[in-house]
């Protein structure tokens, strides 16, 4: 099987786009990633388009309406906050499996401001309105609480996380803020769902990303020099578990889908020089250093108070600014991660940028569940 | 020409991208953005040439003389709009019969529009609080027969 390579990628700016709709967003990111590889919309030979909030409104083929009706294949998907991330691995499948050569990937949402979650399906025990807990913020909260519970983590290490993003974010252009928020300030937001206070919330936002990507034959015919290759490309469900069948589980199919990455790219979690991973919440980012194998478990307060996962520390996490400062427009989320890592990968990630970074790793979980990693690697 | 008292209409959001074609009857043009490479009218507006994808592209006055390809009568108040029965047509424009805009025939009785008639474009002004808007409809053009 061909080995897959990202050979152009970008985003927009993060921010709240109300004079522009969905596939406005999404037709500037494509346009953007196309430019950066260097190719045409006439030389794609598919498209996946990853979007939750219009998963009926064929947001794909409105993108090919602003910038090329080429007839070409076009897949929608909607996959949670794992959307982004889904349409470029199904995107990495085609060619995978030898039917195409170069192809599109993008990821696009228009958010409101506010909660999301809710209500949620009718069937089942209702948590919202009955306990008030099925929104994200409490489902964080609670498994955060899990952790400190276990290994007492404090409220100010939950808080310190959100302190190192917003800071990351300053150096970061398409952030959708570039402000600094000290420890006093996090803690001291108003409380949305203990531990997370506002600034621990992730940023609804408008944003969208996109990635060209080729096979090994096409690579080579365009130019290796900034390409960056996908070593794995893993995406898993949570499975049964005995711990809690009413609360979803944030932490299981995170693990699982590292454990696989790491097999299928042939590394460790040693020798991973940066990480992109889902930050939706403060509390979420300290599971996901363990769940990544960054640390051992019961480590990941330690980690953040040390400075390991801040940028020039051991393995800076969410140097782009995270889905708590950069923001979070769901379906895009997931190639914006892939955005960064590629950006450090190629050297180009300015003030930023993670030193002689050759493998980086992205991560995305929607809940219900989704998870998706991949694992890239530095070409020349 | 504009009425007096244009009736309620669910008005566009003006962006860069469309403010030519919603603002070009303050100077009482009818304007398509075209593609400077290979001179294709294009409506609605993208960002890239829908015929052969150059990006060079920049808003142009037609003659505002077009011919209805097709329309229907409406005469259910689906929503708040003008005085029922009314005309929602298809006209092509003069410069190229591909570049068609979905409108309402004004001016004359609806029993009177037929496919193929002469029409010209006539602007309603609408104010709005960020900026005015100039909504293009058709009425018969010469006698109109």
């Amino acid at each position: 099987m061909s080995d897959v390579y990202i050979l152009g990628t970008d985003m927009i700016k993060f921010g709240r786009f109300p004079d522009k709709n969905v596939a406005d967003l999404g037709a500037e990111a494509a346009l953007l990633a196309l430019d950066d590889a260097g190719v045409s919309i006439q030389d794609i030979e598919a498209l996946w388009c990853g979007n939750l909030m219009e998963a009926g409104a064929m947001v794909g083929q409105r993108i090919l309406q602003q910038i090329g009706q080429t007839g070409i294949p076009v897949v929608n998907c909607a996959n949670a906050c794992a959307t982004g991330a889904t349409a470029f691995r199904d995107a990495w499948l085609s060619i995978k499996a030898g039917v195409y050569d170069l192809v599109l990937a993008v990821g696009v949402e228009q958010m409101g401001k506010g909660l999301l979650g809710g209500p949620g399906g009718r069937s089942g025990i209702p948590k919202e309105g009955l306990l008030g807990s099925g929104t994200m913020p409490a489902v964080f909260a609670e498994a955060g609480m899990e952790h400190a519970r276990k290994y007492g983590t404090t409220f100010a290490q939950f808080a310190k996380v959100s302190v190192k993003n917003h800071h990351h974010s300053t150096m970061n252009p398409k952030a959708m803020y570039q402000l600094e928020t000290p420890l006093e300030m996090v803690m001291n937001a108003e409380m949305i769902s203990y531990p997370n206070t506002k600034l621990m919330c992730s940023v609804n936002v408008d944003g969208a990303a996109a990635a060209v990507l080729a096979s090994e034959k096409k690579a080579k015919e365009l130019g290796l020099k900034r390409a960056v290759r996908v070593r794995a490309s893993v995406l898993t469900s949570d499975p049964f578990t005995e711990r809690d069948l009413v609360m979803p589980d944030v932490n299981t199919c995170t693990r699982n889908a590292a454990k696989k990455a790491y097999e299928m790219a042939g590394v460790g979690p040693e020798d991973v020089n940066l990480v992109e991973l889902h930050d939706c919440f403060a509390t979420a980012e300290i599971l996901h250093y363990e769940n990544l194998g960054l640390c051992k478990d019961g480590e990941a307060g330690r980690m953040i108070d040390e400075g390991e996962v801040a940028l020039g520390g051991r393995v800076p996490v969410n140097c782009s600014g995270g889905l708590l400062s950069k923001g979070h427009p769901l379906g895009a989320t997931g190639i914006a991660n892939i955005y960064e890592v590629s950006t450090h990968l190629r050297g180009e990630a300015g003030k930023r940028q993670v030193e002689g970074a050759r493998i980086g790793l992205t991560h995305v979980i929607g809940l219900g569940s989704a998870c998706a990693i991949h694992v890239l690697e530095k070409v020349s | 020409m504009e009425q007096p008292q244009p009736p309620f209409r669910i008005l566009p959001r003006v962006n860069e991208r469309n403010r030519h074609f919603w603002t070009g009857g303050e100077r009482g043009e009818l304007c398509f953005l075209r593609c400077r490479s290979c001179g294709t009218y294009i409506h609605p507006p993208t960002p890239i040439c829908p015929s052969d994808h150059a990006k060079d592209l920049a808003p142009e006055a037609v003659s505002g003389r077009a011919t209805i390809a097709s329309f229907t009568i409406n005469h259910q108040p689906w929503m708040p709009g003008p005085e029922l029965p009314y005309v929602v047509a298809i006209v092509e424009i003069e410069e190229d019969p591909t570049v068609r805009l979905t409108t309402n025939i004004v001016g004359c009785k609806p029993s009177e529009v037929y496919v193929g008639m002469p029409v010209e474009v006539v602007f309603e002004r609408h104010g709005d609080a960020e900026g005015d808007v100039w909504i293009p409809l058709f009425r018969p053009r010469g006698n109109g027969k």
